[in-house]
């Protein structure tokens, strides 16, 4: 280690500075507005850092790899979790109850996340992973009053400790195949590894596939993914859907690119049963769901099973324009759901029976500004033209063209078909004229909303800025 | 620019017509008005600084810069998709008919609307603006955009203010049209990526996919993407469904811009892209798409005969006459083109003014069931003689604009298949039987004792102008054609020479 490598770590060591520090503080004078205070200063300080470490990208330890596709990554993470450390100050706020350690929490699992962004090797893969997943378990349960959130909580757990257990087992037997953790170090002796022990290969990488699949909910993993996301805080939920799995995504795709996965076939063929299960459930059964939140889990699922088709090109074509796509892809959909949550988190809050879709009746007219910025986000998950989601479905087209997956392009457009019709539902649902009461919204949380309508807006409507930038990385 | 303004003009209307709202309930109605026409008036103006569009040698389809307008800017260059709009005479034809029909609708909005005027108006100057880039835009990736984008404003519209069943019939068009853009969109982007491997240069300009070279099964799947999707918004059979729920459900104006104009965009997107885009595909494919045509036609009539609800039964004449549209373009002959080209003008206006004819009848019976009208000329004389202009217009009455479209497209298919012909011909008759039919159940008969002292009121002059400029404007086109015929002809022969070139049989080409 040298210092050029400290500072390529900086994101990762703020973070951990801000944890300490949280810890110290409520050691000291336990008080909220100080401890979301010191988050948020961390989260900036991380932000600056991690554009200050792109000077010095380069591989820290055999653990970490330090690049500006990672440190964009890096940035995008922490900006959602700034987001959601906003929407969570209304949250949890009543008066009397301690609720220092969630921020201390919050910050845990960005380290993980972002940990697991950077990680290139298999340990700290893992570390990453857990850190994230064991702070979102107390984060997921933090209202301890609620019946559901603990459901959802305990519901993660253990379903989230048998795919660790399946994860790293998998590791094992791809460890004992290759003789080697680190994803360049199985990259180099993948195809001789698979002459020699094609049993173990498999099998290794179908685990591994299967605990990575739990994380992202791709069907037929998913089944935790609707409880977890009512029941969870709607900011938690929010930090889960975009935070947790788009690192996890990150950490996947980089195995899978390093790790010259995408030479066995075999595993393509998983991932491609998986994409088309996920399209196809995801958007089937988030046909008939009454709450909001529990629409927005089925419709991750279905969102995951189109950036699997992204994965599944690289067999095929080189990586460049993948992992372009990967990025917007990610990105949009990021923002978009950030979006959706900020809102769904102003207009309903924590009252379950307010985030039924019928309960948004008439938004459109006495809340204007919150209908419209949900009918946007709303229509950039159905993938509409002008808005970042469509930007995203053409990368995701357009690769998908480029290496002849013409099945996974039509389940694409009948889950799209689909989709379009339960998107609509809350569009509709909105417009319909029905008196509803007037309801004080936070400020702040109304700018943010706007803030990040705009840039799917800006996405989708001026996308060549960062389509540039995304190809630079 | 002239185009940009066009589209800007609508858009900032729209936004102009919804905050006038909060100054007076009675503004946006005007505002829009004014808006309309303003754009259209733009429009007349710039052209007639341009060489009369009858003088102009052929647009080349392959160059730009013989065409009318055309606009070019990067939007999105990391992928070669541009800003790029263009006008020939056919646009220019859909796009005046966008106008004066918006217009139109405008007007058929005064009274119809009572809540959220502001919103509405919006809408509708957006859809317009949308329309019109369907009508303009030459990247394929602009023209999907504005295909899908125009549906939005067009969704709020039934879903805002449609009738009884409005929430099922706008989730269907919606669902329908946007499944079909998908489609399209994939063979946008295929065709996109065959003319990348073969050229390394993204484009997405019409200009130069024109020509892409390609295998025939691969041209032939591309086309039917295309194919589906224009088929759809047409509707021709058997992707119509989505279009009776829409056309009855939706407000009146909203009724008057879907059939009016909305349904033109297909054919124009068959015209412009899925046959010039890959002629041979296209003319293989004829045979099919032409039983499409007749079918609809026969269907749609069939169907239309066994309509109670008014505005039902226009919208299956709709399918009928769009199955004309369908036989004329596929029959890819000059006079069958012509005949295609004026009956999507002239269909445009006797149906627009029917719709509004049943929405005038909904607004002051709060009924479109035609079993419970009967003999309303006696109450509402204007309101019946004006009905009765458009049926007979409707049904092909010769001296109207109608009639000349119909025959076109059967004298240009009669040479190209005489079967077809015969059979799209019974289509006529049978439209005389559903259009009297119309007539004889509302307007005639016994007076119904229940709208006896209703004290219905007949049209008013606001009312009476609106439907003379789609008189005038029927008669002009029945009595003398040419104009139009002129107008379309050039664009027409190019389309023509452009298929007709012997294509460059690829021996082998990479996917």
């Amino acid at each position: 280690m040298n210092a050029s490598m400290f500072s390529a770590l900086a994101p990762i060591l703020i973070l951990s500075l801000t944890a300490v520090v949280l810890m110290a503080q409520a050691s000291i004078k336990r008080d909220q507005a100080i401890a979301s205070m010191i988050t948020g200063v961390g989260f900036v300080l991380a932000l600056f850092a991690a554009h200050y470490a792109r000077d010095f990208a380069q591989p820290v330890t055999i653990l970490l790899q330090v690049d500006h596709w990672s440190l964009f990554f890096t940035s995008l993470i922490i900006i959602s979790s700034f987001v959601t450390l906003i929407l969570s100050l209304e949250t949890f706020s009543p008066e009397g109850e301690r609720k220092e350690e969630y921020y201390l929490l919050l910050v845990l699992s960005v380290l993980g996340a972002v940990v697991l962004i950077q990680s290139s090797h298999m340990v700290s893969l893992l570390l990453g992973m857990e850190l994230m997943g064991v702070a979102l378990y107390a984060m997921i349960a933090f209202p301890e009053k609620g019946e559901l959130p603990l459901e959802g909580a305990i519901k993660y757990l253990v379903l989230s400790a048998c795919a660790s257990a399946m994860l790293l087992y998998g590791f094992a037997l791809i460890y004992a195949a290759t003789g080697s953790l680190s994803y360049l170090g199985i990259g180099a002796r993948a195809a001789e590894a698979y002459v020699q022990n094609p049993m173990l290969i498999m099998a290794g990488s179908a685990m591994v596939l299967a605990g990575i699949g739990f994380k992202l909910s791709v069907a037929p993993f998913h089944m935790w993914t609707p409880d977890v996301y009512e029941g969870a805080p709607t900011p938690v939920t929010g930090f889960l859907a975009t935070v947790s799995k788009g690192a996890v995504f990150v950490a996947l795709t980089r195995f899978y690119i390093d790790g010259n996965l995408h030479q066995y076939s075999g595993l393509n063929t998983a991932l491609v049963v998986l994409a088309i299960a996920s399209m196809l459930i995801g958007n089937w059964l988030a046909l008939r769901q009454e709450n909001i939140k529990r629409l927005l889990a089925y419709s991750s699922i279905a969102h995951f099973g189109y950036l699997l088709v992204v994965l599944i090109a690289l067999s095929y074509m080189d990586d460049q324009l993948v992992s372009q796509s990967i990025t917007f892809y990610l990105t949009a959909y990021l923002v978009t759901t950030l979006a959706a949550f900020a809102v769904v988190s102003t207009i309903a809050g924590e009252d379950v029976k307010r985030q039924d879709i019928s309960a948004f009746e008439g938004l459109f007219w006495y809340r204007p500004l919150e209908a419209s910025a949900l009918t946007i986000a709303m229509l950039s998950l159905a993938g509409i033209p002008l808005t970042a989601g469509f930007m995203a479905k053409f990368f995701v087209i357009t690769v998908g063209i480029q290496s002849d997956l013409w099945v996974l392009l039509g389940v694409l457009v009948l889950g799209s078909a689909v989709g379009i019709y339960y998107y609509l539902r809350v569009i509709f649902a909105m417009s319909k004229s029905s008196q509803g009461g007037e309801q004080t919204a936070n400020k702040l949380e109304k700018i943010l909303a706007v803030a990040l309508i705009v840039s799917v807006l800006l996405l989708g409507s001026w996308p060549q800025p960062f389509i540039a930038y995304a190809g630079g990385l | 620019m002239i185009m940009i303004n066009l589209i800007g003009i609508l858009l900032i209307g729209g936004l102009l017509a919804m905050i006038s709202e909060r100054f007076d309930d009675k503004m946006p109605r005007k505002v829009a008005m004014a808006v309309v026409l303003t754009d259209l008036l733009y429009l007349l103006m710039c052209l007639s600084g341009m060489p009369e569009i009858t003088q102009l040698q052929a647009p080349l389809a392959n160059d730009p810069s013989t065409w009318l307008m055309h606009f070019k800017s990067d939007w999105i260059p990391a992928f070669g998709i541009s800003i790029e709009l263009a006008l020939d005479g056919i646009s220019l034809l859909m796009v005046l008919l966008t106008l004066v029909l918006g217009a139109i609708a405008i007007s058929a909005s005064w009274t119809d609307i009572v809540v959220r005027k502001g919103f509405f108006e919006a809408n509708l100057l957006w859809s317009l603006a949308g329309v019109l880039g369907v009508f303009m835009a030459l990247d394929l990736l602009l023209f999907f955009l504005f295909w899908e984008v125009m549906l939005i404003p067009m969704y709020f519209m039934i879903a805002i203010w449609g009738h009884e069943n409005r929430g099922y019939a706008a989730m269907k068009f919606f669902i329908f049209t946007q499944a079909s853009g998908l489609l399209m969109l994939i063979s946008v982007l295929a065709l996109v990526a065959i003319n990348h491997s073969n050229t390394g240069v993204w484009s997405f300009s019409y200009f130069d996919l024109l020509n892409t070279q390609m295998a025939e099964q691969t041209a032939h799947w591309i086309m039917l993407g295309f194919f589906v999707a224009f088929v759809v918004k047409l509707p021709g059979f058997p992707f119509h469904t989505w279009l009776p729920d829409a056309h009855t459900q939706a407000p009146t104006a909203g009724s008057v811009i879907l059939a009016g104009i909305l349904l033109k965009t297909g054919a124009y997107g068959l015209i412009r892209f899925a046959v010039p885009l890959f002629p041979e595909a296209a003319l293989n494919f004829s045979y099919p798409a032409m039983l499409l045509g007749a079918a609809g036609v026969v269907y749609g009539a069939v169907l239309a005969f066994g309509q109670t609800d008014f505005k039902r039964l226009i919208a299956y004449s709709s399918v009928s006459h769009m199955g004309f549209v369908l036989l004329g373009i596929y029959a890819w002959n000059e006079l069958a083109l012509q005949g295609a080209v004026m009956q999507m003008v002239a269909h445009g206006f006797s149906t627009a003014a029917l719709f509004m004819i049943a929405g005038s009848l909904q607004e002051r019976l709060h009924t479109r069931d035609m079993r419970q009208m009967s003999g309303l000329w006696q109450q509402m004389p204007r309101m019946g003689a004006v009905a009765m202009f458009f049926v007979v217009a409707s049904l092909g009455l010769p001296g109207l604009g109608n009639f000349v479209a119909e025959f076109l497209v059967l004298l240009g298919l009669f040479k190209v298949n005489a079967w077809i012909t015969v059979i799209a011909a019974t289509g006529l008759i049978t439209g005389a039987a559903y259009s009297l039919l119309l007539m004889q159940r509302s307007f005639q008969g016994e007076v119904n004792k229940k709208w006896a002292d209703h004290g219905l009121i007949d049209f008013g002059s606001r009312e009476m102008l609106t439907m003379a400029v789609m008189m005038i404007a029927l008669i002009v086109l029945g009595i003398y054609p040419q104009p139009v015929l002129d107008t379309a002809h050039p664009v027409l022969q190019s389309l023509l020479e452009l298929t007709t070139e012997p294509v460059n049989t690829v021996a082998e080409v990479v996917r």
